[in-house]
């Protein structure tokens, strides 16, 4: 039995009459890379912040690491190491500067903090920006360096809200690199995110909408168990065509990509290119083509939902 | 030992965004030097050239020697010229002069008994001119050998003052300013210290590392008590060489009382902090306090002639302890034993302060 970082069960948080997150449960193991992926405003970023403790649930019970939350926040500051949406590092202190800071913070011993610097300033890269004022770098280089701070003092459990949102897909595939080397060595890793490609690596993906859980899974099983197949047509007349397939009951949605329109039919049909055929004479002549789910697809099938 | 550690952190941290932060810096030295010059010079006791008027009785050459020996003091200018001393207090009474110098014509007589020789009417309303003559009063008048060697133990010049005999302000304003400059730079700087964190970004990221509330109220005070020591040695220091302000009391105790005021104000400006959701709102609550620090605490207006309710008022004020503190150390050479009242009541208000700002300082969004 694998031991769990985060144990969390029906929780829910209000602020007045506006219902953040509602009835949110979670088990993360540890050592894993747990996503969180959802839209801007769909709880994501509450639910992290219910879970350092940061804020405290309206209902339900929250343990991390061993520790009961809210109650025991205090004890848990030590063990988790946490990277904010915005950059909430010093932008007007240097890149050392603010690894000491946080190093002291942590009250880290005089040779550890001097040892720690070194390390986490070779290991993301700052050796050479060690004296650059942090306003002046760009996107990448500060969250690198949010990084490299969240984890100075070697946390169990690294909360990542939105970390890659200012930065290039080059620094983020960088970005995800050193986070597989963090797992690697053992680190829990809570990552919220908007970018399918992001939510794609982890290991285990909760998918948030208004609030709530709408899957939970790795992503190989959510794309397993959505329920629909998926065809892709390559044919004229794309718009027209999108609007008759929105209103067959057996199609689920439909998406244009390019010259090509992405169909995604209810398993109910079996043979769903057959099915298209025989029942759109039109595409005839059309390019049919049943594809492999995207977990884009997963998102826009399990989410969505009251939207279309 | 780690909570040392870590208060340390945080003053590094302070003090190094204030020496980058150019505008906040130039406001430590700028706010007094400004505001020194500024009242310095309307509070100049140096004044020169007042106009004033003559009755001289005695038309003697004694009397005419005195005259000119006033003259060259270069305070006063001669302009107007009376009979009587009815009419030059006439003079005084429409504003045409500030003083008249009435020259009795038993002068030759008073000049032999050694009493003193002649008398000043003044307008005392200009709290600072009437001390202005008052410095006339013993200047010393030895017309010739003859009297040489009696020389003149009394006063040269009866003073009258006219309108304000009891003389009030002057040299209570230059304390007084100490106290003002203080509770504005002060509070502002610390009303906004945790604030910025918060609107910067950096608050969340705080508060989820083990930083108690207590050590970073403490260690956000600490850097800026150097702040307000420099703060208090540029007041006095400059105001000393430029503006020849007395420094009676002993250096050890302006430097105590100041820093207990420092202290209470810092404090003050935290709570603002922790009440405060953006800068602008610290700011505006800042001016709060800074309003009836000017008003209420008796650098503008004498304490006791307040209204009852604005005395309450006033007293909650750390300014107003400081005023009084300051000026009893400053004037009567007292110490914060002889004025334990005030002293105590900074030091407790600033404990407290820093208790409730540490309780109000949730580590938490909620």
């Amino acid at each position: 039995m694998t031991e769990l970082a985060i144990k969390a069960d029906k929780i829910s948080k209000k602020f007045g009459q506006f219902t953040a997150i509602e009835n949110i449960s979670l088990r993360i193991n540890k050592g894993s890379i747990y996503g969180f992926l959802g839209p801007n405003g769909c709880g994501k970023s509450t639910t992290i912040r219910t879970l350092t403790g940061l804020l405290s649930p309206t209902s339900g019970d929250i343990e991390v690491l061993g520790l009961k939350i809210p109650e025991d926040a205090d004890k848990l500051r030590f063990k988790i190491g946490y990277m904010t949406q915005k950059f909430s590092l010093y932008e007007d202190l240097t890149v050392e500067e603010n690894l000491k800071f946080i190093g002291n913070i942590f009250a880290l011993g005089k040779k550890e903090l001097q040892e720690r610097c070194q390390e986490q300033l070779a290991t993301y890269g700052l050796n050479h920006l060690k004296n650059q004022i942090v306003s002046g770098m760009s996107g990448g280089q500060k969250q690198r360096l949010g990084l490299a701070c969240a984890t100075m003092h070697k946390p169990e459990l690294l909360f990542l809200d939105e970390p890659t949102s200012a930065v290039d897909p080059e620094n983020r595939r960088d970005f995800w690199e050193k986070l597989f080397d963090l797992s690697e060595a053992g680190t829990t890793i809570l990552v919220a995110t908007h970018y399918m490609d992001e939510a794609e690596r982890c290991h285990k993906l909760a998918i948030m909408e208004s609030g709530q859980m709408r899957a939970d899974d790795t992503p190989e099983a959510l794309m397993a168990q959505m329920g629909v197949n998926i065809v892709e047509i390559k044919t004229p007349g794309l718009r027209k065509l999108k609007l008759k397939l929105m209103e067959q009951d057996e199609v689920r949605s439909a998406a244009q990509l390019g010259v090509r329109l992405r169909v995604l039919i209810y398993q109910s049909i079996k043979k769903p290119v057959q099915w298209l055929l025989s029942n759109f004479p039109e595409l005839e002549y059309a390019e049919l083509e049943q594809v492999r789910p995207t977990l884009e697809d997963v998102f826009v099938a399990v989410t969505g939902k009251g939207r279309q | 030992m780690k909570s040392l550690i870590r208060i340390k952190a945080i003053m590094l941290k302070e003090l190094r965004q204030l020496s980058r932060d150019r505008l906040t810096f130039a406001m430590v030295v700028m706010i007094p030097l400004i505001q020194l010059v500024l009242f310095g010079f309307a509070i100049n006791t140096e004044i020169r050239n007042i106009p004033v008027g003559l009755v001289d009785s005695s038309q003697t050459y004694h009397s005419r020697l005195l005259t000119e020996s006033v003259k060259a003091t270069q305070v006063v200018k001669f302009g107007h010229y009376y009979q009587t001393a009815e009419q030059a207090k006439q003079a005084i009474q429409t504003g045409e002069i500030k003083a008249a110098l009435i020259i009795p014509a038993d002068f030759e007589q008073r000049l032999a008994q050694n009493r003193a020789l002649a008398q000043w009417m003044v307008n005392g309303s200009d709290s600072i001119l009437s001390a202005t003559i008052l410095g006339l009063q013993r200047m010393p008048f030895i017309p010739d050998y003859k009297t040489r060697n009696l020389p003149n133990q009394g006063k040269t010049f009866e003073v009258t003052l006219f309108y304000n005999p009891s003389r009030k302000a002057s040299i209570n304003i230059v304390p007084g300013l100490l106290g003002v400059i203080l509770t504005m730079t002060m509070v502002l700087f610390t009303s906004i210290a945790i604030v910025r964190e918060r609107e910067r970004g950096n608050l969340e990221l705080l508060i989820t590392t083990p930083v108690s509330p207590l050590e970073l109220m403490i260690a956000k005070i600490i850097p800026y008590i150097f702040v307000g020591l420099l703060q208090v040695i540029i007041i006095l220091g400059l105001g000393h060489l430029l503006f020849s302000v007395p420094i009676n009391g002993s250096l050890i105790q302006i430097f105590l009382g100041s820093l207990l005021f420092i202290a209470a104000s810092l404090t003050l400006g935290l709570i603002i902090s922790t009440l405060a959701q953006t800068q602008l709102q610290a700011m505006q609550m800042t001016i709060f306090i800074i309003l009836p620090s000017i008003l209420l605490s008796g650098f503008m207006f004498p304490y006791e002639g307040m209204p009852i309710l604005a005395q309450w008022i006033a007293e909650v004020l750390p300014a107003t302890h400081f005023m009084r503190m300051i000026r009893g150390i400053v004037l009567r050479g007292a110490d914060l034993i002889d004025l334990w009242h005030d002293s105590l009541w900074l030091a407790s208000f600033t404990i407290l302060g820093i208790l409730v700002a540490a309780k109000r300082f949730k580590k938490s969004l909620d």
